[in-house]
């Protein structure tokens, strides 16, 4: 029986043919480990023996009696306000500036663009290093200047802002996105302002911003969901300004100095794979799945056009 | 708006009501627009220096000999450009580029063959949850990957034996990822339809049609995938630390950095040429696949 293109059947078995390899992935990569995270959450399990049913009882440890929860959930919700709320300013002042520029604009935008791709390790033992109270180059300068730098990522009130400083260098996605979205508010627009002797902070209050809020709303969502999940420049920061020497296996307290750069993905790590209390660690990975959905429905509400069909 | 160029009336009006100063329009405007133009490039210039100085005193760092690394300077004496051999001939550093370079080279190559027929489907057919689809694949891409970590670790280990290697990291990335798969999708639905529609005129079929046509104009979002992929394995830190800590045979560029810091605690130039080493090739990547790269980040924000 010859199977024609419009035959129903035909074209399910062909859109489940395509999809296959996604549809593989999301069961097994992404449905199950939920579940077996959900469930994981109710057992006793030191990754040794059987596990055992315990109730509620890790989800008690988590909100009342683990020490470390509070400064972890406190630290990544400062650096989700803090970090994000400067990266989206910085990253559209630089947006503007670039868009300003008349001579080298290649040569600026380039600049501007490379520390972004410096990997998120390399980026981050280079600005331990520039920022090291001992000898870095950093406070060298400063000094040289009558001013005494701080202690950086080695003083607990310095360590996130030094945190902060590291993705500030690294804002040239967002300078990129942000210039594009400028490059697209029509021209004709500044001019009739202009005509009507608006100064340039009315410009961009009343051109400008309105035809870039979908943007910014975009790089906020998008900034809370990375945040969230800000894991790599905390750890490697604290580990390498603590000096401590770590083989693979040592557990070393987490968030060095004094748990300020301690965020809750570390805290998932270090109770799942160096204190084996898999109970707790799939709480912690439960609440920022919570937190993370949250957010994402928000941008899926607000950019329903993520979801738009082609036309 | 340059001298020779007609001033309307308007112009002129709404030049000397927000301008408190004397002498002829056209003059004022010159000279304002000399000063907007050396503050605006002042800035720039400053902020270049912040951005750009970083590199440069990991540089210097870097070639300078042990004693002097230690000290305050910023000017090295000698040139040690012995210190990149020495890098090279730290143990497991030659290892840990073969890893990035398997990891990175397969985890790409895996992601783009899987995206492509996948976001074909998501742009172009129409079939029931075609919708719901596209929410799972947007909340796959939002997920902290901790979240899922601890049962996926416990399979691989558990039932495969696979930790202690990369493949834990790799071999997912033959199923689809969320990210790339977003991506592309927005990049298709930028594809006329007539010319897709065309090639069924033409009798081609669905798989031949995407093979024929939509790749060979996809290429630019394909090579904007494949490049952030490639990036997203490089750079990766977590997924080595899940599955290949215990096992330094298996390390990547990002995970041995760090101990390399460990392992050489004062040697602050030795370590700044290895951090310069792992940056360089991504840096290379991007000069050569500029276009591609920044059409990509575009792409995540500003289309769809």
């Amino acid at each position: 029986m010859a199977l024609t293109l419009s035959s129903p059947a035909r074209r399910r078995l062909r859109t489940l043919g395509f999809l296959s390899p996604w549809l593989i992935g999301f069961s097994v990569f992404f449905a199950y480990p939920l579940i077996a995270t959900v469930y994981f959450s109710f057992m006793h399990y030191n990754q040794i023996k059987a596990p055992t049913f315990v109730g509620l009882r890790n989800w008690k440890y988590v909100f009342q009696d683990m020490p470390l929860f509070g400064p972890a959930l406190w630290n990544t919700l400062w650096l989700v306000v803090v970090m994000v709320a400067l990266r989206v300013v910085f990253g559209l002042s630089l947006g503007l500036l670039v868009t300003k520029i008349k001579s080298g604009v290649g040569f600026f935008r380039t600049a501007f663009y490379l520390p972004y791709l410096a990997p998120p390790v390399a980026a981050t033992v280079a600005f331990v290093f520039l920022l090291n109270p001992a000898a870095g180059p950093v406070n060298e300068v400063l000094s040289h200047l009558g001013i005494t730098g701080p202690n950086w990522f080695n003083d607990p009130s310095w360590a996130k802002p030094s945190l902060v400083m590291l993705s500030l260098w690294g804002i040239g996605d967002l300078m990129v996105v942000f210039m594009a979205a400028l490059l697209d508010v029509p021209k004709e627009q500044y001019e009739a302002a202009e005509l009507d002797g608006a100064g340039a902070w009315a410009r961009f209050r009343y051109v400008t911003w309105p035809s870039i809020t979908p943007i910014v709303m975009f790089a906020v969502v998008t900034g809370v969901v990375q945040t969230m999940q800000y894991y790599t420049q905390a750890l490697v920061a604290g580990k390498i300004a603590s000096g401590v020497s770590i083989g693979p296996g040592s557990v070393i307290q987490p968030g060095y100095p004094d748990h300020s750069t301690l965020t809750v993905p570390q805290l998932v790590y270090s109770m799942g794979f160096q204190n084996f209390n898999t109970g707790a660690a799939c709480v912690l990975s439960l609440v920022l799945f919570a937190i993370a959905m949250a957010v994402t429905m928000l941008l899926m509400r607000k950019r329903s056009g993520l979801l738009a069909a082609e036309d | 708006m340059t001298s020779t160029t007609p001033i309307t009336a308007p112009a002129v009006a709404a030049e000397r009501a927000h301008g408190s100063g004397s002498g002829p329009g056209s003059g004022r405007a010159r000279r304002k627009r000399v000063l907007h133009w050396i503050a605006v490039h002042s800035v720039a210039v400053a902020v270049a220096l912040l951005f750009v100085l970083p590199f440069v005193f990991v540089f210097l760092t870097s070639v300078m000999s042990d004693d002097q690394a230690m000290s305050g300077d910023l000017w090295p004496h000698a040139w040690h450009w012995e210190n990149y051999t020495a890098v090279f001939r730290t143990d497991g550093f030659l290892d840990w580029w073969k890893n990035s370079l398997i990891y990175a080279g397969l985890g790409t190559l895996f992601t783009v063959c899987s995206a492509i027929p996948v976001a074909y489907a998501l742009a172009r057919f129409r079939f029931r949850g075609r919708r719901t689809a596209m929410v799972l694949v947007i909340s796959t891409m939002m997920l902290p990957p901790q979240v899922i970590v601890i049962p996926m670790y416990l399979v691989w280990a558990q039932q495969f034996h696979l930790s202690g290697t990369l493949w834990p990291l790799i071999i997912p990335m033959a199923f689809g990822d969320a990210y790339s798969i977003f991506l592309l999708r927005q990049f298709l639905l930028t594809i006329p339809k007539e010319y897709i529609e065309s090639a069924k005129v033409d009798g081609c079929g669905e798989l031949r049609t995407l093979l024929r046509i939509v790749v060979p104009m996809a290429k630019p979002g394909i090579a904007a995938i494949a490049l952030f992929q490639f990036f997203y394995c490089w750079n990766d830190y977590f997924g080595p630390q899940i599955y290949a800590a215990q096992n330094p045979a298996s390390w990547t560029l990002s995970y041995g950095l760090e101990s390399f810091k460990s392992a050489h605690s004062v040697n602050w130039n030795l370590t700044m040429a290895a951090t310069l080493l792992v940056m360089a090739p991504v840096c290379l990547v991007f000069f050569f696949a500029q276009k591609a790269f920044v059409e990509g980040v575009t792409l995540t924000g500003v289309k769809g």
